[in-house]
């Protein structure tokens, strides 16, 4: 990397493809996203990545960036490039379908597995659930729910790689928010999907999820809080 | 090989767990084998104590107690992170773990003496 050129170096193909090495213009508080985005317009029109928001709200646009998985619109080019140059791949653990595109169907499957979708309780006639900011479930819920499904923590995850039956912290961390909100109908439903195999006893508490989370959650913390759950529940009986 | 995603004390910590106990693991039937000479009577235990009096051994003898001292206190932490509340200690209960097996072979090494 000079002061005026970048070398950045992009996984071209699918499983099988190859490095190609672009020379782009260093600008100031440049994003990793801003670096694909020029190589696309600028030098290589078939190069296939995928974003929306530009600004880390919609999660669309993480990659594996020097080994690394990040969301690229929030990754500044000098954070990640300071000793050379910068290598982009799509993320791990997820196939791949073209260049730095990955499919996200068996992540948003594995949410489904882990019964990660809110069940309701009360009907839309009905008055809404009143819960105070500072009831301590509600807390909970709180410090989870802000996962932008960006897959960064799924990418990074020794389990997800070694088991593929492993529904990951994304599916684990939703799992946990919904097993501490009140307005939920079918709690115990959730603590028995995570408790089948695969769930929350596969994880091995590495903590690569909470070391790469992009937005600051702590999947594992969440994790460790289903495994205390699910534990107490079959002591009573709950999850047959 | 360690890729960048795994270079973090979470992983570090699993990877000294699991090489711990898979080297107790092999020195396990070694123990037994000694303890089993009891057994036959004194003198064959005492040739196998008096054997492992050597520096070498000592030595050996040095590791497994630093060995042992890890894999106890990494695997108390995983306990502790999984069966107590939540207290966001994770990287401090590795510390805690290293320092625990340094301190127990220091203390090995001044029995030596």
């Amino acid at each position: 990397m000079t002061d005026e050129t970048l070398t950045v170096e992009i996984w071209r193909g699918k499983d099988t493809g190859r490095f190609e090495t672009y020379q782009v213009p260093h600008r100031q508080s440049q994003t990793i996203l801003d670096v694909v985005t020029w190589i696309q317009r600028h030098r290589e029109p078939a190069l296939a990545y995928r974003f929306a928001c530009r600004v880390g709200m919609c999660g669309s646009c993480a990659m594996t960036v020097n080994g690394r998985p990040r969301w690229t619109c929030r990754t500044h080019v000098s954070k990640v490039a300071a000793s050379g140059g910068v290598r982009i791949e799509p993320l791990r653990n997820l196939p791949r379908i073209k260049d730095l595109v990955t499919d996200m169907t068996p992540f948003f499957e594995k949410w489904q597995t882990a019964r990660g979708r809110f069940e309701p309780s009360a009907t839309r006639s009905e008055p809404m659930a009143a819960i105070p900011s500072d009831d301590p479930e509600r807390r909970i819920v709180d410090a989870g729910i802000e996962c932008i499904n960006c897959g960064v923590c799924h990418a990074a995850c020794d389990v997800v790689a070694w088991n593929p039956d492993y529904v990951g912290p994304a599916a684990l961390n939703r799992a946990w928010t919904l097993a501490n909100d009140q307005r939920d109908g079918d709690r115990a439903g959730v603590l028995k999907a995570v408790s089948a195999a695969g769930g929350c006893h596969a994880c091995h508490t590495h903590g690569s999820c909470v070391e790469h989370c992009p937005v600051g959650l702590n999947p594992t913390a969440g994790i460790a809080g289903l495994k205390r759950m699910t534990l107490s529940a079959l002591l009573k009986g709950g999850l047959s | 090989m360690i890729r960048r995603s795994q270079r973090h004390l979470g992983f570090f910590a699993a990877l000294a767990h699991r090489l711990s106990g898979l080297l107790l693991a092999l020195f396990l039937p070694a123990h037994f084998l000694v303890l089993g000479l009891a057994l036959e009577g004194d003198t064959a235990l005492e040739g196998a104590i008096r054997w492992a009096d050597q520096p070498l051994v000592k030595m050996a003898e040095w590791g497994l107690v630093v060995l042992l001292t890890l894999h106890l206190s990494f695997g108390l932490r995983v306990l502790v992170l999984e069966f107590m509340p939540w207290r966001d200690s994770r990287k401090a209960m590795i510390g805690l773990g290293a320092a625990a097996s340094l301190f127990a072979g220091l203390l090995f090494l001044f029995n030596l003496g």
